[in-house]
Formats: structure tokens, C-alpha cells, sequence
């Protein structure tokens, strides 16, 4: 019998592979494509205190092994999210992580106090909430807030310790590879109470088209992922998971069952798909099923068994 | 997993792909696409041409690595299908104007099959192609190269216009469409837009489009957009 599963908080996860913020909606769209309880969980679409429309001009340009998004986290906002797509990860069995970015310090503490609320009274009314808040200080497509959080660590420990305050939800904080120093800034995030740390969101990256002696983003710079970072992803995952007892959460250009065991042996207790929902529509179904059949035939029954072995 | 039963070159770069696999779609929706493995990272979104009963049709220009692999696919070669995807063309009724500019003329050809009587005008900046395939299906068919289509368009005539091609061909039917609103006939105008996108079902927010009632989805609450919905930024 083979042994997927992980727990981070208290939270279960059925199986590692929990898919990235910003890559999969709300889930919805993939599961009329195949079964997303299949999954260990989800992180939904970052969200923003009120909506947001995103940046304007080209969002996507396409690199050797990777991509470069300017999405710019374009949202609903919490609480049409809480509304409209809560009610239908309650009719999944995965665990529902919601990203939280915000523009501004109140904006974080409003975000959280909102989605702390509607956890409490969806408790106690039997209902399934949401499971754990991943916090986003490292989005670099949005001017103010995101990354601008996640370089320096006094200005993102200001974020953390005051949405630690403003819930008891399990509390991942995402990092960013831009941090001027990761493994400082998750030392930091334990010891402000933060239950893991995820990594890495998108490197900062930049296409100019020189036809028109212009970088083709309105906003100059994108975040940069996929295949060609997961490197650097492996590197920072592997650093970090050194210096904190915090389980880490471990993302970057994963596309296959190998990438997967790579991560876990690095240190990582669960980890994230982005990009490869876009190049495989069904990389969940897939990745569940690869992960399997890979531990079979290297006779591993538990992931604990490799987890931080390298 | 589809194959390829031809892959035909009608023009420069414009090419004619016929698959065996997915055989089901609406007019205005489309397929993402794929015949290699990691790299090019996305697959592509290409517009029914036309849906029969064993595959699906598609003409596509070459602009890229994605759709220049497509023009290197022979006859047997496998290709990946997902779809079809998209909130297409309606199903109307009343006098109908398809107007097409270069591959946008690709969509229209499965609309000229489900609307037939209807008007419709092709234009080419360069060479034509595919027009032929056209005439039995148009009431009228009229064909301009190196003009502007729409200039043959009478706004006015028509109950329902549908219109893909390039960007600021869609900005002008949408000034066309205004304008014979204000001269009393009012024909609803429906565009089908073009736009980058990553996974192709309203997930990735990559294709988003500025609409009067906020952003929409490209890939899943379009491609085809009513008109005067459509907010153009350039």
C-alpha cells in the first residue's frame, strides 16, 4: 500500500500535489476536464480585499521552458469568492487554500479577518471551510503591495505578524526567489507563528520585442515561470527546509512525477503545479497517477521515507 | 489524441489542417492544440473552420514556433485536441452579413454552413485563399484584396453581422455597427477576438478583455463578444 498523504497544521493532504495559485481559477474550469478531488489540494486564484482588474496590455509571452505572466492578480475580491466559489469547494474533497495578497497592510488584515469569519460561522454549521490561507507578499506584477512585501524582511514581517493576528486558519506565506535573502524571510515567517512557508513564486523576468524597441509587458517586468526555474525553485527549497522545523511548501516548474520526488527529497512536504496545468490540461490526473506508478517501481511507500533525504 | 488527415498550404503561411478525433464544436469555438512535447510551453488555440462527422477543420496562420510545428505536420502524424472550448457565434435568424479578414475568415466557413443564405464578404490584404470553398454556401459572396472589407459592408442591411480579423478591423465594425444605429437600422454586431492564452478554459486569466460590465474571459465567456460590450484600450 503506498502512502501519499502529508498533514501540515492539522490540514490533509490525500496526496502531495496541490495546485498553484493563479494557474487553476477556482477549480471549476479543470473539473469539468477530470475529477479534482483527485488532488491533494488547491490554491485558488489570489485574492485582494475588493476586486481587481489586472494589468492591461499583453499578460503572457512565452520563453525557452518557460513563461512570463503580467497578469497583475486580476480577482474578484474576497468576498464575492467567499460567495460564489466557496460553495463549490465545499463540494470537494481537497484541501481549499485560499492566496490572499493585498495593496496595502489593512487590506492583508481585512482580507483575513473576512475569510476568518466566514470560517467560523461555515463551522459552525457543520460546513467545510476553507483549510489553510496561503499568504502572497511575492506577486511582481502588481505595483503596490505584493512583491514589494516579499524583498525585504522587516517590511514582509510587518504582513505576517499582523495576519497572524488576524487569524487561526493555518497560515502558509508564500516567498518570493526575489527576497534578498529566502532562507532569512522564512526564519522570520516561524517565528511570527506562519504554520509553513511556500516557494518560490515567479522570478522577475523581462521580453523586449525589438522591433518596436519596447519590453512587450505595459508594466516592463513579468514573472517568469515553468520548467526553467524549477532549478533555482529546487536550490531554495532545499536551503530553506534547512533552516526552518515550519513544513515547506515547494513550487516551480514541476511536470512530472521525478520533478515531484525531487521537491520532497529537497525538504518539501507537499507540493505545487503552476504552469504545467497550462502545457497538460489534465497535469492533475495525470501527476496523481505518474506519482503512483513511480513510487511502485522504486519500492518508496511513504513520501516520509525521501522527504529531505538529499 | 487526434491525426492528421491532410495539411494543406492555401498561401503564404496560410495552411488547411484536417484532423480525425474531435468531432463536435459550435460556430466561433475553438480547440487548444498541441504536436510536441514541452516546448513551445503553450498549445494553441485555433477556430473551427468547420466540424464533420469523423474530425474537425482548421486554417491557421504561421506567426510562431506553435503553429510553424503545425505546418510541419504530415498526414498520420498525432496531434493533442483539447475542446472544443469558447462561447461562440449565436444560432440567429433574420439576414445575416459573415464578414472575414485574412485567417479571420477561418470561423465563418462553419457559420456559412449553419446560416446558409447569408452574405459574405472575405478580404485579403494579400493573397486569397479558400474562397472558392465560400461560393456555394454564400447568398453573396464578395471578395476584396489589398482594401478594406467593411468598406462593402452596408451596415444598415443586415440583421446580424459577424465579424473576425484583425484588431482594428474589429474596432471599425464596432464604429460601423454605432453608426447604423444612429442612422436607424440597428444590426447586432458580433465579434470574434483574437488574444494570447495560456490554458484556453477561463482558468489563467491571460486572455482577459475589457467589457462595459467589467473583464471578461476571452477563452470562456468569448471569443465572440457582442460589440458594444467590447471596450477597445488602442
Amino acid at each position: 500500500m503506498i502512502n501519499t498523504s502529508a498533514t501540515i497544521a492539522g490540514v490533509s493532504f490525500k496526496n502531495p500535489i496541490v495546485m498553484a495559485s493563479g494557474t487553476f481559477g477556482f477549480g471549476r474550469e479543470y473539473g469539468r476536464l477530470y475529477d479534482v478531488s483527485l488532488l491533494g489540494g488547491i490554491s485558488g486564484k489570489g485574492l485582494t480585499l475588493h476586486a481587481k482588474a489586472g494589468n492591461p496590455g499583453i499578460r503572457v509571452y512565452e520563453t525557452p521552458s518557460g513563461m512570463l505572466n503580467s497578469v497583475g492578480l486580476e480577482n474578484p475580491g474576497v468576498e464575492a469568492f467567499l460567495a460564489k466559489e466557496l460553495p463549490y469547494w465545499e463540494t470537494l474533497d481537497t484541501a481549499r487554500i485560499v492566496n490572499l495578497g493585498g495593496n496595502t497592510l489593512a487590506d492583508y488584515v481585512l482580507g483575513a479577518e473576512l475569510i476568518q469569519r466566514d470560517a467560523d460561522a461555515r463551522l459552525l454549521a457543520g460546513n467545510p471551510a476553507v483549510d489553510m490561507i496561503e499568504l502572497n507578499i511575492s506577486c511582481p506584477n502588481v505595483k503596490e503591495g505584493g512583491i514589494a512585501f516579499g524583498i525585504k524582511t522587516p517590511a514582509a514581517q510587518e504582513v505576517v505578524r499582523a495576519v497572524r493576528a488576524a487569524t487561526s486558519l493555518p497560515l502558509a506565506v508564500k516567498l518570493s526567489p526575489n527576497a534578498e535573502d529566502i532562507a532569512e524571510m522564512a526564519v522570520m515567517c516561524e517565528a511570527e507563528g506562519a504554520d509553513a512557508v511556500s516557494l518560490i513564486n515567479t522570478i522577475s523576468g523581462m521580453k523586449i520585442d525589438v522591433r518596436r524597441r519596447r519590453s512587450v509587458f505595459n508594466n516592463l517586468y513579468a514573472g517568469l515561470s515553468g520548467p526553467a526555474i524549477k532549478p533555482v525553485a529546487l536550490r531554495m527549497v532545499h536551503q530553506v527546509s534547512r533552516r526552518v522545523s515550519i513544513p515547506v511548501i515547494g513550487m516551480g516548474g514541476i511536470t512530472s512525477a521525478t520533478d515531484i520526488i525531487e521537491f520532497i527529497m529537497a525538504g518539501a512536504t507537499v507540493i505545487q503545479v503552476g504552469t504545467y496545468n497550462f502545457m497538460n490540461l489534465r497535469a492533475g490526473s495525470t501527476l496523481v497517477e505518474e506519482l503512483q506508478q513511480f513510487m511502485k517501481e522504486e519500492n518508496i511507500s511513504s513520501l516520509d521515507e525521501i522527504r529531505g533525504i538529499v | 489524441m487526434a491525426t492528421v488527415i491532410s495539411n494543406e498550404r492555401l498561401a503564404e503561411g496560410v495552411y488547411h489542417l484536417a484532423v480525425e478525433g474531435g468531432n463536435s464544436g459550435e460556430m466561433g469555438q475553438f480547440y487548444m492544440l498541441r504536436a510536441w512535447g514541452a516546448y513551445p510551453l503553450l498549445s494553441r488555440p485555433l477556430s473551427i473552420h468547420q466540424v464533420n462527422d469523423n474530425g474537425v477543420e482548421f486554417l491557421y496562420h504561421v506567426v510562431g514556433e506553435g503553429t510553424e510545428i503545425l505546418a510541419g505536420l504530415n498526414p498520420g502524424d498525432p496531434v493533442e485536441l483539447e475542446g472544443p472550448f469558447g462561447t461562440g457565434f449565436p444560432q440567429v435568424e433574420g439576414k445575416v452579413a459573415l464578414v472575414g479578414g485574412g485567417i479571420g475568415i477561418a470561423p465563418l466557413y462553419y457559420c456559412a454552413q449553419k446560416l446558409p443564405g447569408s452574405d459574405i464578404y472575405l478580404g485579403f490584404s494579400r493573397e486569397p485563399f479558400r474562397t472558392e470553398a465560400f461560393r456555394p454556401l454564400a447568398a453573396e459572396l464578395t471578395v476584396d484584396v489589398g482594401g478594406l472589407i467593411l468598406d462593402s459592408v452596408d451596415f444598415s442591411a443586415y440583421d446580424h453581422i459577424f465579424v473576425c480579423g484583425p484588431h482594428p478591423m474589429l474596432k471599425a465594425a464596432q464604429l460601423k455597427g454605432t453608426a447604423a444605429d444612429s442612422a436607424g437600422k440597428r444590426p447586432d454586431v458580433y465579434l470574434s477576438l483574437e488574444n494570447r492564452m495560456a490554458c484556453g478554459i477561463g482558468a489563467c486569466l491571460v486572455c482577459s478583455v475589457s467589457c462595459k460590465d467589467g473583464q471578461r474571459k476571452a477563452c470562456a465567456d468569448g471569443p465572440v463578444f457582442l460589440a458594444e460590450e467590447v471596450l477597445f484600450h488602442d
